[in-house]
């Protein structure tokens, strides 16, 4: 019981990774309607950066949050530059620019920084305690709250505040939203830039258990773009429970499965579980089913 | 009893709705209504808004699964086909708020309308043989045909996107035609015409029914257009009948007046 | 002097010029209405004033130049408009839809207020403040369109087909309420309506396009009177 429940614990404090990055995925898809290949990317280059700031002297902590404030303006930047200018095209169109823009971050990052593993410093000190015989690090722990808080600060922003009822106007209906005087353009550059905000913090947070490199989130990315789908895509609550789903699923099927499927293949249990889940609600677990009243 | 038991064996009906529920989360849309529609006949169907018209029109085309009740054409249960069996079933709509697609040209949302008549399959189309294109002229004539008889000819070529309303709800009733329908549903055919041109619209109909001896089920807000064309007209309250006879019986109805027409009808 | 006032307008989308030289004027407090054939450019004309389509020509509003000025930057000079079909956000609830409608507002009694008084117009809305937009009937989604519109304050309200798949009861209610609301804020407002004859009672001045021009223009009482218009738009018995 102990052993299993000490599995759930490790696979959540992973999970809440491909929680934070799926929101990230999901703040776009609520601003564009884009599902953003480059999220993981563009995650990647925020941590290098973190991890350069730090380099030249600046409190990991602190170089975090510059990182996530200039993130914001390019997150915003890249949906000015890049996005808007095929905004009405079709989506195959969007996939190639959002598969673009993974494969010029990919290629920047490495291009700056080179393919060799770097050590990127934890930003929790080491600590934990035993709780009937579960072990909890500091690092989880803390990364758990993290997520907690964005979501939390997400929601706030989305139904408390003048600009989320903005920028759900602008999604939900641009026409109108323009026409009741909101900036849609300036609502889908700000979306942008939550996400890249948000992706900061999920590079960050990935990085002292991966290894910093180039395709650090390669394998996040494929998590998280299955939390939200798991999840619905419009669903900031369905990303964080489908990326807790995922991660103790993987977690749990490398510590009993692995007899049966090895270790190669236990990535191969969540996506299985992703199949199934979509069979039965194709919309997934707390998106909106697109209803059409008489 | 009897009676009611021997009206129902002996009620016959090219379209016969018997019943009908439909319940959306506690909300009953159709909470059993019935009525029949004899072949070649013009049916109006009138109600408030949010009265179960539309929702009725769903179920006859296969779109929702109505929790009870019978629906048959021409003695056929519909409610045991496939959802893409109604079309060959024969029974074409149109919607409310219409179903075509924006990018394509207003001759290929028509010709979409005879997909399901199609033998030649995607397969066949994609390879071009030579039955496929053989079919799909045939198709493209009698498109351009209808089109022609909906004085849309010259729209042909451009995309359904930018046209107005009005003219849009006269390339959806092309893409039903060009389905060969016995049955055609109707869902506010008048939206954005002006009065001049719901006149002729009237008289469209009116033809296609003795050309095509066409059934028509028609769902609209225009008075003067259902009360015009309407063989029969049945109007519906909270999923239910209220009223049901000629033009002439049911604008007298107090019932209707309260709900639907109000004072200056 | 008129609050809006169109010069020689030109309009369309890409090649196809919809409208070729419109000129018309409203004034301020008055209810206009546009009559015309499917096809004819009411749509385009209510679109070409608040930005949505490329246009020449001339726009002022309030005296000043707009042609041009982005749809959002229209709202905030207080022209609201109401589009043809659903203008509401779907996912939004009823209330929300209505704080959306007032967000370039910063009066926050005054939304209020404003909330209240509409309410009082459409009772229905109110019953239903928290439920998601897209789940309200045609009729209720309209209503809700109209009041959305409304929080903007706006000085000029256009409305494009605003009986549209609306039962005749729920039309001529919208329609009394209409005349409530420019009875108590003097709003000025441009209708496009199919249902001429109800358009016609309400307005001061009706302008009939035909083909992207205007053809003739006047009080709405002697525009209603003229016997082409009568043939065309209204007809004789029309029980709509």
């Amino acid at each position: 019981m102990t052993y299993f429940l000490q599995q759930v614990v490790d696979g959540v404090s992973t999970g809440v990774i491909y929680a934070l990055l799926g929101l990230a995925m999901v703040l776009i898809f609520r601003a564009t309607g884009i599902i953003n290949f480059a999220q993981g990317e563009l995650a990647t280059i925020a941590a290098f950066f973190a991890w350069q700031l730090n380099l030249w002297g600046l409190p990991i902590w602190l170089a975090i949050a510059a990182t996530a404030v200039i993130g914001f303006g390019a997150g915003a930047a890249i949906e000015r530059v890049v996005i808007r200018p095929v905004a009405n095209k079709d989506h195959f169109t969007l996939i190639m620019v959002t598969l673009g823009l993974f494969m010029i971050t990919n290629a920047v990052t490495g291009l700056v920084w080179g393919y060799t593993i770097q050590a990127f410093p934890d930003p929790f000190p080491v600590a934990a305690w035993t709780v009937h015989g579960v072990s909890l690090s500091l690092a989880s722990v803390g990364t758990i709250v993290i997520v907690c808080v964005v979501g939390f600060l997400l929601y706030q922003l989305f139904h408390r505040t003048r600009l989320g009822l903005g920028m759900r106007a602008a999604i939900s209906n641009p026409e109108s939203a323009r026409l009741s005087g909101i900036d849609v353009g300036r609502m889908q550059m700000i979306g942008w830039g939550l996400a890249a905000m948000v992706g900061t913090l999920a590079g960050a947070l990935a990085a002292p258990k991966l290894f910093l490199e180039p395709n650090m989130m390669l394998g996040v990315l494929t998590y998280a773009f299955a939390a939200v789908i798991v999840g619905g895509l419009d669903s900031p609550l369905g990303a964080v429970v489908g990326g807790l789903a995922i991660g103790v699923t993987e977690n749990l099927a490398g510590a009993y499965l692995y007899d049966f499927v090895g270790n190669d293949l236990k990535i191969a249990v969540p996506l299985a579980l992703v199949f199934g889940i979509l069979l039965v609600r194709p919309q997934g677990l707390f998106g909106r089913r697109a209803v059409a009243r008489a | 009893m009897l009676a009611a038991m021997l009206e129902r064996v002996c009620r016959v009906g090219f379209l016969v709705v018997d019943d009908v529920v439909v319940t959306f989360g506690g909300v009953r849309a159709l909470d059993g209504a019935s009525f029949a529609v004899e072949v070649s006949q013009i049916c109006g169907l009138i109600g408030p808004n949010g009265a179960g018209k539309t929702s009725l029109f769903n179920v006859i085309s296969g779109l929702y699964r109505p929790d009870a009740g019978r629906v048959s054409l021409a003695g056929q249960d519909i409610l045991a086909l496939p959802a893409n069996g109604v079309a060959r079933a024969g029974i074409a709509r149109t919607f409310q708020n219409l179903g075509l697609f924006a990018s394509q040209s207003v001759l290929e949302n028509v010709m979409l309308g005879a997909y399901h008549r199609t033998r030649a399959g995607f397969l066949g189309g994609m390879l071009r043989l030579p039955a496929a294109t053989r079919e799909g002229r045939r198709i493209r004539d009698e498109a351009l045909a209808i089109l022609d008889l909906l004085g849309l000819g010259r729209y042909a070529d451009h995309p359904a996107q930018g046209l107005p309303f009005g003219t849009l709800k006269r390339v959806e009733l092309g893409r039903a035609l060009a389905a060969h329908p016995r049955l055609l549903m109707l869902d506010e055919p008048a939206n954005g015409l002006t009065h001049g041109e719901v006149a002729e619209f009237g008289e469209l109909i009116l033809q296609l029914r003795e050309e095509l001896r066409l059934t028509v089920l028609l769902v609209e807000h225009h008075m003067g257009l259902v009360m015009g064309v309407s063989d029969t007209v049945v109007a519906l309250n909270f999923g239910r009948k209220i009223a049901e006879g000629t033009p002439d019986e049911v604008r007298q109805n107090d019932d209707l007046i309260a709900a639907y027409l109000g004072t200056a009808a | 002097m008129s609050l809006l006032e169109v010069t020689d307008l030109m309009a369309g989308y890409g090649p196809a010029k919809v409208l070729h030289g419109m000129t018309f004027a409203v004034d301020e407090g008055e209810i206009a209405t546009i009559l015309g054939a499917n096809g004819a450019g009411k749509t385009t004309t209510l679109r070409a004033i608040c930005g949505m389509v490329a246009t020449s020509g001339g726009i002022r509003f309030d005296g000043r130049s707009v042609r041009g000025l982005a749809p959002a930057r229209m709202a905030r000079l207080g022209v609201a408009h109401v589009p043809q079909g659903r203008g509401t956000f779907a996912g939004l609830t009823v209330r929300e839809n209505l704080l959306a409608g007032a967000y370039t507002r910063r009066d926050r009694a005054g939304v209020a207020a404003d909330i209240d008084r509409i309410s009082q117009w459409f009772p229905r809305l109110a019953e239903r403040r928290d439920q998601p937009a897209g789940s309200l009937s045609g009729g209720e989604q309209q209503m809700l369109a109209v009041s959305r519109a409304l929080l903007l304050r706006p000085r000029l309200l256009l409305l494009d087909e605003p009986s549209l798949g609306l039962a005749p009861l729920v039309t001529q209610s919208l329609f009394g309420t209409l005349t409530d609301i420019h009875n108590q804020m003097g709003t000025t407002m441009l209708i496009v309506e199919q249902n001429a004859g109800l358009a016609l009672r309400i307005a001061h001045r009706a302008f009939v396009l035909e083909a992207g021009r205007i053809v003739r223009a006047g009080d709405a009482a002697s525009v209603a009177a003229d016997d082409s218009v009568r043939r065309a738009y209204l007809g004789l018995g029309d029980s709509r």
